[in-house]
């Protein structure tokens, strides 16, 4: 009691001083680096289902978050069943995300028919308004359904051997959300770009009206989207909830507003834009949280948003008047 | 003609006050008993009226305190600061030898003051507020629960005088609970010069994924972390950190001493420590105390009763042993005489909290919270 005041200056002093000394230690760089890849990559893989369907119907679909959160659920019960049968891992992890990207295509195919469809023609802020309570009843549904404890997810994606003396710097569970995320923006920008149904998509998000005039189905195409978008967002809540190892009813929220920041930061509508938004997210917050604090990880996080959008109103790769897909 | 009434009033106090003295006298023992008796937050004082009344009854029945009666004298105080004021001063001039009493912190800091001057020993059941006992200012003031920074203190005992660690880092979630923790922790490490505090950070719950944070923890050299917050964000830390193979001591709360802990993080929770409270369901006092409210109220006990028990139990026997009301001696009697109470074998320190009351560590060994001795 005698010189509390000086030891409390004393302490955080030390701390900053130790990061100044050691700021060029290439390792830790490199660990915050692949830290952020790997949040990154997680934002990007529930971004990448919101950018889509903003893209061809300009809503934003609040209940994505929740699309992923009952994959992440779906994935769980499948794993359950499976494990008591004596499955393999691989094997289970394939049937698991199989049964989750079509679980939740079907909610993502029906919310667009009960919540979305018969509003298409009300002003924006209805459906907006349509999507949260969509958001909140799922929500609620699966606290009531299941239950509002945390649940441990098993870690399905396997430890590689020969990879093992290299886990504590990168994990295969993570290479594989990485590397997962890379490949699903590469098939959803072939999809859009160079097949029939991704040229019925462009049309319809450039003019509604015109696309259907020209023969184009555009309710089948919306309900493409939302099933497509809702697969994504079902992959990776099995891949996510792997390696964090624990779901409750509540983790599509947290994922969904973080995946939504991320999307509008590359550009909200832009494939890539979204998987370039959310690792840009990832690396702000692990950089900030490495060599600043973490109390003000998010702060920090969203002034860098703030600052980026007042440059770039549209986002990183975002155009805000040619095609939004 | 205008003063007559005055002095008419004046009389009836004079006389009411020399039937105050009068049953003073009287050869009983008058033990207050204050806290809020009514009002939204009646449910915390009224389990404390009850355990005196169950306490004094038996007492009473074996023939009381030294061949004199126990007389209870119950005020309420809302828990409110400004009418505990009025609850102490009434309390004191009715006599009142010893107070179980208040049950708000707030409250029985107000009161405290009255009853310092008046010479009387308070001892509260379940006013938590560290400094009520730590600030020196009240040396009539006792607890039979452990203080607000108790958990803070046994972590940071356990990691200095059991572990031995030298760095030792303290996170926490950013709520009320963990960040409350975690600054009770920081303020007793930079107290003490054994170990040095590597790193003090806030972490955002609900967050995918720390592995930041984990890395920064790993850089700092800390041997243990000491963690302030809830089992969703300690799981995903100690997963992490076993994950990036760092060996080192996570030490935690009782947000994290729960089953679904163990749940979740599974093989990795092995070998975390957490501070939990301790388990007094299994005490033999405790069993017959719950059965004894039972049969006079038909009803389980409410908040704090094991706790009132032992410090009515405790009072008590201090003036059994002291054989006097007086001051010095039942003080004496207090920090020198164990008592059996349901929460265990008590005596108080110097500062007046139980010795022995409140929490313990626990180590997660096979899938389970076993108490570490």
């Amino acid at each position: 009691m005698v010189s509390p005041a000086p030891r409390f200056l004393a302490a955080p002093r030390n701390v900053a001083q130790r990061n100044g000394l050691d700021s060029m230690d290439w390792e830790y760089t490199a660990e915050l680096f692949l830290g952020g890849l790997t949040r990154g990559s997680i934002y990007a893989l529930i971004a990448l289902g919101y950018t889509m369907v903003y893209g061809i119907i300009e809503l934003i679909n609040f209940a994505h978050g929740e699309i992923y959160m009952i994959g992440a659920f779906t994935g769980l019960i499948v794993t359950g069943v499976l494990t008591m049968m004596g499955w393999n891992e691989v094997a289970i992890l394939v049937i698991a995300a199989t049964v989750a990207m079509i679980y939740s295509s079907c909610y993502g195919y029906t919310i667009e028919k009960i919540a979305y469809k018969p509003i298409r023609n009300a002003p924006r802020l209805s459906a907006l308004i349509s999507a949260i309570g969509m958001s909140l009843f799922l929500q609620n549904y699966v606290l009531l359904a299941q239950t509002s404890d945390f649940l441990p997810f098993p870690a399905l994606i396997p430890e590689i051997g020969w990879w093992k003396p290299y886990s504590h710097i990168i994990s295969s569970a993570e290479i594989v959300l990485i590397i997962t995320t890379a490949v699903v923006m590469i098939l959803l920008n072939f999809l859009i770009k160079f097949t029939r149904i991704g040229k019925a998509m462009r049309a319809t998000s450039q003019d509604r009206k015109m696309a259907m005039l020209t023969g184009v189905d555009i309710n089948g195409v919306i309900s493409m989207t939302f099933i497509v978008g809702s697969a994504t967002a079902a992959l990776g809540g099995v891949l996510i909830a792997s390696h964090i190892g624990q779901i409750n009813f509540y983790i599509g929220f947290i994922a969904g507003i973080k995946a939504f920041v991320a999307a509008v930061l590359g550009g909200i509508g832009s494939v890539p834009g979204a998987v370039l938004g959310s690792l840009v997210l990832g690396w702000t917050e692990s950089f900030f949280t490495g060599y600043v604090s973490s109390d003000y990880e998010d702060v920090f996080a969203f002034i860098f948003l703030v600052c980026i959008l007042i440059f770039r109103p549209a986002g990183i790769l975002g155009r805000s008047d040619t095609e939004k897909v | 003609m205008k003063r007559h009434p005055i002095a008419k009033w004046i009389a009836a106090a004079a006389a009411v006050c020399l039937v105050l003295t009068g049953t003073a006298m009287a050869d009983t023992i008058k033990l207050g008993v204050a806290g809020p008796h009514s009002g939204d937050l009646a449910s915390y004082g009224i389990p404390t009226v009850k355990a005196a009344e169950l306490v004094v009854k038996d007492i009473n029945a074996a023939g009381g305190v030294n061949g004199k009666m126990v007389e209870l004298l119950v005020e309420d105080d809302v828990c409110k600061p400004e009418i505990a004021t009025n609850t102490a001063t009434k309390l004191v001039s009715q006599g009142v030898n010893v107070v179980l009493g208040h049950i708000c912190s707030g409250a029985t800091k107000a009161a405290l003051g009255i009853y310092k001057s008046a010479n009387i020993i308070v001892m509260s059941p379940s006013a938590t507020n560290p400094a009520l006992t730590q600030s020196g200012d009240y040396p009539n003031f006792y607890r039979t629960i452990a203080s607000d920074d108790a958990q803070a203190r046994l972590e940071v005992d356990f990691a200095l005088d059991t572990l031995k660690v030298k760095k030792i880092a303290v996170l926490h979630d950013k709520g009320d609970y963990g960040k409350g923790l975690a600054e009770f922790a920081k303020k007793f490490l930079e107290a003490d010069n054994r170990a040095e505090l590597v790193l003090y950070e806030g972490i955002t719950p609900g967050a995918v994924d720390y592995s930041a944070v984990v890395q920064k923890i790993k850089r700092s050299g800390a041997e243990a972390v000491i963690f302030g917050g809830y089992h969703p964000e300690a799981s995903k830390l100690v997963t992490l950190m076993r994950k990036k193979k760092m060996d080192i001591y996570f030490i935690s709360d009782d947000g994290v001493k729960d089953d679904t802990f163990i749940k979740v993080a599974g093989e990795y929770a092995e070998g975390v420590y957490a501070t939990g409270p301790k388990d007094v369901a299994n005490n033999p006092m405790t069993i017959k105390a719950v059965k004894e409210h039972k049969d006079a109220y038909g009803e389980d006990p409410g908040a704090f009763f094991e706790n009132a028990y032992a410090a009515a139990l405790a009072l008590l026997n201090a003036i059994e042993q002291a054989d006097s009301t007086d001051y010095d001696a039942i003080a004496n009697a207090l920090h020198n005489d164990l008592v059996d109470t349901p929460l265990g074998k008590i005596k108080f320190d110097e500062r007046g909290d139980a010795i022995g009351v409140g929490f313990s560590v626990y180590q997660v060994q096979g899938g389970q919270y076993v108490e570490v001795k």
